[in-house]
């Protein structure tokens, strides 16, 4: 089954933000984090002279490569293969599970040591394996954080960022059965810590997601701060690894241009403390054993639009949620998906399809911020309206809304019935005029007077003043 | 029914339909105007190196090739360290005769766990980002060797340093290593209310020696 978390089960944008507006602690949160990874990224973009010149480069880059996707998976293969790595493909979220399931038992694995991937939350799949009788442990400290806590990924790169210090103190000591833990950050990164380092050395099986697959020579790069990624990717005795499609780049030179934009644009630093590459197995140094699935899931469907196909460029650096004024207001969890924020407007509709997630494309101002901001110029508000073309087309939109642009093509079809508008409108809206303004408009019309001042109709228009003089 | 690989194939070819030219031609279009090439002097390249890595909470220290050893023999006395991993390749000119090094034999990640730290070389170091590059050959260990003791001391010299991202992958992928590690000072987390905090699971603490050409 295809599956983007649960995507497919979620309430729709506008119910899921006023729960989230209503938490006031959350968005204190969320404000503090975005304002702080903000202010770190603009300095150092702003230090880097040729920085539309790298955003460019990757939008190439990534434009060739779903152009020739099929060659450039089969070079990856090819070429992994032959270092010693075993290649396999799943079309969806449930295809995947089975066969990272099917290798653990294997090598008769009962616990999985993980590096955060959120693909691997896109096909859920630590729910799969704890069917299984599989242990995943999540060792991305903020993963940790959300999976400690039976809590959902709220930001792409910081998936705990709703969280503050205090909560998680609170959570550490219940779930690690620590009695004395002070809340400074460091304290609860060593206990964090000393709670993995027993996992780092005794699981022997790692997992993964990829930032890239290097066709030309069958590396996978991982891209990480906190060492634990190293920790899985080098101390087990087999490696799994989930990557999409879309990951795949040419050449190992190509990170030349990725490495700069994407630390400087997730965490607003120059260089994230590490980055590994490996390819295939290395005699005496890392896993024997080297499995890597490539993840179709609905990818190969936003593939065939043209208009929308960009989308596959995103590096989920998380540059678009900490600009996006709609994501600074509700947080990532109104999205009902784990890719938030305007990426995950766009991506995952397209995705779980439009059916499913049809207010999602309606969950912007289309001010722009976004686009600005992508290290791979990824037109994000260009998508936005297309999906929501698509949806409309597709007969997806409230039937209210569908009769009411009808009616205002209607009247705006010839002056006859324009005036016939004008003047039902001033008869209409006797009940709800309050002064100036009109309040509590009925249906769907109250969207807007709830939060917006509307002034009234006045009782004479333009035209009817102008000809009586 | 079809296996996924193929399904998967033909579904990419449906949807992208034949593109034209080959695309090594295409590969080569693209258009690469940004920085790739540093106008520094190679006391610049040291003095920018040195600061990054400064400024990512790794310490410095400096010498010429012949203080080399001295130079590491002060380094870990500063540190407390008595015995240290080196790769069992190690150039062991750079090693001090008073302190114990100990070849890595493959010990146990536990041996290394319990171990003071490592001292490695490097295969390039990057200076607008305070990046070390490890390929892990002659000199540089294995992958376990740098990550799981708690200390690293890296050896720098100064032709290996270059200014630019680019620069640095060039010389790597010149290379085709099987196996990268950028290092760009201790490990660290903001993962907490964006709150940078050095050291979680590699090595907590990383000085480097710059070593004059």
């Amino acid at each position: 089954m295809l599956r983007v978390g649960d995507a497919a089960s979620a309430p729709p944008f506008p119910e899921a933000a006023k729960d989230s507006l209503a938490n006031a602690q959350m968005r204190r949160n969320v404000r503090h984090a975005t304002d702080v990874i903000r202010t770190k990224r603009a300095t150092v973009v702003g230090e880097m002279p040729d920085w539309q010149q790298l955003r460019e480069a990757a939008r190439q880059i990534k434009a060739h490569v779903l152009r020739h996707l099929d060659a450039y998976l089969e070079d990856f293969e090819r070429n992994c293969t032959n270092a010693g790595g075993t290649v396999h493909w799943a079309r969806d979220a449930d295809e995947a599970n089975a066969i990272v399931t099917r290798i653990v038992q294997q090598y008769g694995g009962t616990e999985i040591i993980k590096v955060k991937t959120m693909t691997s939350d896109e096909t859920r799949l630590n729910v799969a394996l704890e069917q299984a009788g599989i242990v995943p442990y999540e060792t991305d400290l903020a993963d940790l954080i959300i999976q400690l806590g039976r809590d959902r990924p709220s930001h792409i790169v910081v998936p705990a960022l709703h969280k503050n210090r205090h909560e998680i103190r609170q959570l550490f000591m219940e779930q690690m059965g620590i009695s004395e833990l002070g809340e400074e950050p460091a304290e609860l990164a060593n206990a964090a810590r000393a709670f993995l380092r027993e996992k780092f050395l005794h699981v022997p099986i790692g997992f993964s997601g990829a930032n890239f697959l290097i066709a030309e020579t069958g590396g996978v790069c991982v891209v990480e701060s906190e060492g634990n990624g190293r920790m899985c990717l080098t101390l087990p005795k087999v490696l799994i690894t989930l990557a999409g499609i879309e990951k795949v780049i040419p050449r190992l030179t190509d990170l030349e241009v990725f490495l700069q934009l994407l630390p400087r644009s997730a965490t607003g630093e120059r260089m994230n403390p590490y980055n590994s590459v490996w390819t295939g197995v290395t005699h005496r140094d890392g896993p024997q054993e080297f499995h890597v699935i490539l993840l179709d899931n609905g990818r190969t469907e936003v593939l065939k639009d043209v208009e929308a196909r960009s989308t596959l460029a995103c590096i989920r650096c998380g540059a678009c949620l900490n600009q996006c004024p709609v994501y600074r207001q509700t947080g990532g969890h109104a999205y009902g998906s784990i890719y938030s924020g305007p990426i995950g407007a766009i991506l995952t509709p397209q995705l779980q399809g439009l059916q499913h997630s049809a207010s999602l494309p309606y969950a912007s101002s289309l001010c722009g911020a976004c686009y600005e901001v992508c290290p791979v110029k990824i037109n994000i508000p260009e998508i936005l309206i297309h999906l929501r073309r698509r949806i409309v087309e597709d007969g997806q939109a409230p039937l209210a809304e569908r009769l009411a642009m009808k009616g205002a093509a209607l009247a705006f079809s010839g002056e006859t019935p324009f005036t016939l508008a004008q003047a039902t409108g001033r008869v209409m809206q006797r009940p709800f005029k309050s002064g100036e303004l009109l309040r509590n408009l009925p249906g769907l019309l109250a969207g807007w007077t709830a939060t917006r001042d509307l002034p009234a109709m006045p009782a004479e228009s333009f035209r009817q003043w102008w000809s009586r003089r | 029914m079809s296996d996924a690989r193929t399904e998967i194939l033909e579904r990419i070819r449906g949807a992208v339909g034949t593109p034209g030219g080959h695309k090594q031609d295409g590969h080569a279009t693209i258009e690469r105007v940004y920085r790739q090439e540093s106008q520094l002097t190679r006391v610049e390249l040291v003095e920018l190196f040195a600061s990054r890595i400064v400024h990512y909470d790794g310490s410095v220290r400096r010498c010429h090739a012949a203080e080399l050893p001295d130079t590491i023999a002060q380094t870990l006395a500063a540190r407390g360290k008595t015995r240290l991993y080196v790769p069992s390749d190690i150039d062991r000119s750079w090693l001090p005769p008073s302190i114990d090094f100990a070849a890595d034999e493959h010990p146990s990640t536990s041996e290394l766990d319990r171990s003071e730290g490592v001292i490695t070389g490097c295969t390039v170091a990057i200076a607008l980002t305070g990046t070390i590059v490890l390929t892990h050959g002659k000199g540089e260990g294995r992958r376990a060797l740098t990550l799981v003791p708690d200390y690293h001391l890296s050896i720098v010299f100064a032709d290996q340093i270059v200014e630019t991202v680019p620069e640095g992958i060039r010389r790597v992928a010149a290379r085709s290593p099987a196996l990268i590690t950028t290092i760009s000072g201790p490990s660290a987390t903001a993962d907490i209310e964006m709150t940078r905090i050095k050291g979680v699971h590699g090595p907590r603490v990383l000085d480097v020696v710059i070593v004059a050409s």
